[in-house]
């Protein structure tokens, strides 16, 4: 890990909240496509999330891409792992991985299904 | 050369795909016409076997790092093993609509 001040904020963010969205604009208006699709998929799971815009802060937009090792937005992180971007996770929502991945981590979704 | 012709030549070299698909969706967004910025893959290739789906990316990332950093504003991929390509049948997901914010880099 290098010592770029923001990865402590980043760290602070993906260990309080079981589930963090990194993501372009808020969860009410997201400002991209692609942040706008995971919200949607962590909408219809029911599972509650904390959505971080990284266009408020140029810091982090950038050092978000380094500390995932991850060069685009949005970015999910569920009980503080990494779990992908926009295919992916879209990818896991189609697929029902993603629920089960809520479930396994003791997220609770409200889901039908 | 064009961009999209070297993001075929260089996954080509790197993965030897048993598919790929490089397809330019910039025309989607709000980008002047002929633009190259936004682009989609569809890889298919044994080289994915056994490895997770962060790591499928990341190793494409690193096959595609300059052009991320200097030319692709957004880069969508769908990565498959041969198997996993012939249980979708074949099929590939809709890219999402452009919303218009952050236009000026990834």
């Amino acid at each position: 890990m290098s010592d770029n001040p923001v990865f402590g904020r980043i760290q602070e963010d993906v260990n309080d909240n079981d589930v963090v969205l990194f993501m372009k604009g808020t969860p009410v208006f997201p400002q991209c496509g692609f942040s706008a699709a995971l919200v949607q998929a962590l909408t219809l799971l029911g599972v509650k999330f904390k959505g971080i815009d990284v266009l408020q802060d140029p810091s982090l937009r950038e050092g978000i891409k380094e500390f995932s090792s991850w060069p685009t937005i949005p970015q999910l992180y569920v009980k503080g792992e990494f779990v992908g971007g926009c295919d992916i996770v879209r990818e896991m929502y189609e697929s029902g991985e993603l629920g089960e991945l809520m479930t396994n981590n003791g997220v609770e979704t409200q889901s039908a299904a | 050369m064009r961009i999209q012709e070297t993001i075929e030549r260089k996954i080509a070299e790197s993965l030897t795909p048993a598919h790929l698909e490089v397809i330019n969706e910039s025309h989607m967004h709000s980008v002047p016409p002929g633009s190259e910025s936004h682009f989609k893959l569809v890889i298919v290739t044994d080289a994915f076997d056994g490895i997770s789906r962060v790591r499928r990316h990341q190793q494409v990332h690193g096959i595609l790092q300059k052009e991320l950093k200097e030319d692709i504003h957004a880069l969508s991929m769908q990565t498959m093993t041969p198997d996993e390509w012939t249980a979708r049948g074949g099929e590939v997901m809709a890219s999402p609509e452009c919303l218009g914010g952050g236009k000026h880099d990834i």
